[in-house]
């Protein structure tokens, strides 16, 4: 089912005149001027919706805990940072469909009392952050957005803000931290940011395909949106698909389907025709699977039950010709580049992951690394500060769970055991 | 060099724009960079004067992101992405490239000022692996041929 991805049928939909055209900002109008801002919150509770940025929170649950006193500043963030490896989801919503995005987090400013919200967008998206400004722009003229919205009293600023290069800015409270103009580490918690977020005060924070899907479900109902997909992993899920597959994209499809169905037929199988060996589901922060798992279905609970997670649906493909140690030790360059260097266990355990595979990469390892490399992980995982720590044992975890014989084939021949690029080929190449 | 009279117009339009000053620096950092090709010291000292905010403040937002640089750099930064999809696509190949071609390692800028190439975390573009961002464009589906047309096209955008 094809829900936000209507710029695929509706190509100049980010026209805001055709948007109009093709029914938009009529959600808008139906909760401003037919629903209660509690209506709303109960439709997307009915909904099912759960937030798309990893971690699933119920977010009509996450709108309900906002405190409903009027004197009380409140705040709506949508997360743009897309920084998970593998993912390019958010982008496609933005540059294809971006008043899909502004009527959403006007829907959603209404139903929790927000004047101002604003949209954090990583410092990469330089185009993208111009065309949402432009939209934005254009809604504000045609009275979307601005002072007495469609002639009700309901006023609403939204600002596109840009980050500039920090993974940890995506975690919400480091996200608020950003925004407010100091470094972008995470927050303690609690206080959560519901009560006291976005200086000091009650703030939501939502991911761009969350919100994206705030106004179809205030068109067609909470009951509507909850027929699409599992009974707990409700609507669709956009997938980014990326690596080793014939044809890269995003594809939206309903939560639920089948791996095999997303890789072999809308990902267009494994490039060169090779068998798949392992994909990451949700970006490099969530634990790889392999072809033993293809018949897991795209929602939050089947991912879990196969010993993963759904996390942003940024699938990274790899072939039978992939060595694992080096995959593994690209991604934990990534989580060691990008500790932000608050707590020791992330810091500290990161940077030793990366030694230890590196040598096991290079032949010089010995075979109490792989479970020195377990110890570690399980060590940071938990014991950090924010999930970037456990987001970084993940793949350790998961490759050894899955490929000890190769990490031990390593350490025996003294070296890597695949030929040439090791899976590490441009195409053709 | 002094920021121009135009970087300074917006930074202090920044300065109004948000509900608290300190929101204005990462703003006007942007600005700052736009205007001087990297973030300087007399610029950020200028950031902090026009904000009302110590130099501490500043300093310490722009020293926490990867996308300001604290020194000069060529005109044009080449960032290649070498994130997971991008490296399973060959892009440590094309730094390879690159660096023989330009005759410079990671991080260095070549002798005319032109190009500093880098290694950044992922782009957000995985689909279109392997990717690169040269100024505001991201470059996509790369190979060594297309890098070749790209770096002549920066030259010739650059003398003209
Ligand atoms: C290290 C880290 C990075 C994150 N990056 C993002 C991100 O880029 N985009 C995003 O929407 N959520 C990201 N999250 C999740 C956010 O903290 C938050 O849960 C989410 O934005 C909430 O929105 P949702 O309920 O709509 O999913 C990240 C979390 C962690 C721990
Ligand atoms: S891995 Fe290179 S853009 Fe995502």
């Amino acid at each position: 089912m094809r829900i936000l991805f209507k710029h695929l049928d509706v190509p100049d939909i980010d026209d805001m005149d055709v948007y109009i055209r093709e029914g938009g900002y009529k959600a808008l109008e139906k909760a401003l001027k037919e629903m209660s801002p509690d209506g709303v919150i109960q439709a997307v509770t009915k909904s099912g919706l759960r937030g798309r940025g990893g971690a699933g929170f119920p977010t009509g649950k996450k709108w309900a805990f906002i405190p409903k006193d009027p004197s009380l500043k409140k705040y709506l963030c949508c997360n743009a940072d897309e920084s998970e490896p593998g993912t390019f989801k958010d982008r496609e919503l933005i540059v294809r469909n971006p008043h899909q995005l502004i009527e959403g987090m006007a829907i959603c400013c209404y139903a929790i009392g927000s004047e101002r919200a604003f949209i954090y967008i990583r410092g990469e998206y330089i185009e993208p952050a111009r065309k949402m400004e432009q939209a934005i722009a254009k809604a504000s003229n045609r009275g979307f957005l601005g002072e007495r919205i469609l002639g009700t009293d309901f006023n609403l600023q939204i600002q596109v803000y840009r980050g500039a290069g920090a993974y940890i800015c995506g975690e919400e409270s480091a996200l608020l931290n950003s925004l407010e103009g100091i470094r972008g580490e995470p927050r303690l918690r609690p206080p959560f940011p519901a009560i006291k977020g976005l200086y000091e005060s009650p703030t939501v924070i939502n991911n761009v395909e969350t919100l994206a899907n705030v106004p179809h479900i205030v068109l067609n109902g909470g009951e509507w949106f909850a027929s699409i997909g599992t009974e707990k992993s409700t609507g669709t899920k956009v997938v980014s698909m990326s690596g080793h597959v014939n044809n890269p994209g995003n594809y939206e499809v309903d939560m639920g389907t089948p791996v095999r169905e997303i890789i072999f037929e809308h990902a267009g199988g494994i490039l060169g025709g090779k068998r798949l060996k392992a994909y990451v589901p949700g970006g490099s922060s969530v634990p790889m699977l392999t072809e033993k798992h293809l018949d897991v279905g795209l929602d939050f609970e089947s991912m879990l039950a196969a010993g993963s997670m759904l996390g942003s649906a940024g699938f990274m493909v790899m072939n039978e010709d992939t060595c694992i140690v080096r995959a593994t030790l690209n991604m934990a360059r990534f989580y060691a580049h990008e500790s932000c260097g608050k707590c020791t266990p992330c810091r500290e355990g990161t940077s030793w992951m990366v030694e230890m595979l590196e040598s096991i990469e290079e032949g010089t390892g010995k075979m109490g690394y792989i479970d020195r490399l377990v110890d570690i992980a399980n060590n940071i995982n938990g014991r950090s500060f924010c999930a970037l720590g456990d987001a970084s044992a993940m793949p350790v975890l998961s490759s050894i769970e899955h490929f000890r014989d190769e990490y031990e084939t390593h350490v025996s021949e003294r070296g890597c055991p695949f030929a040439g690029d090791r899976g590490f080929a441009l195409r053709g190449g | 060099m002094k920021i121009s009279g135009e970087a300074q117009r917006r930074i202090l339009d920044a300065k109004t724009r948000y509900p608290s000053r300190s929101s204005a620096i990462l703003p006007a950092l942007h600005i700052l960079e736009e205007d001087q090709g990297y973030v300087t010291e007399e610029g950020m000292a200028e950031i902090a004067g026009l904000l009302d905010m110590p130099m501490s403040d500043v300093g310490g937002v722009a020293s926490f992101y990867s996308m300001f640089m604290q020194r000069p750099s060529g005109t044009y930064r080449l960032d290649v992405c070498r994130t997971l999809s991008c490296a399973l696509l060959g892009s440590e190949h094309l730094v390879d490239y690159l660096s023989e071609k330009l005759g410079i390692k990671v991080g260095e800028t070549t002798p005319d000022g032109l190009f500093t190439l880098r290694t950044v975390e992922c782009l957000g573009d995985c689909g279109k692996a392997p990717v690169m961002m040269a100024g505001d464009t991201y470059y996509e589906d790369l190979t060594p041929e297309k890098l070749d047309a790209i770096l002549d096209d920066l030259r010739r955008k650059a003398e003209a």
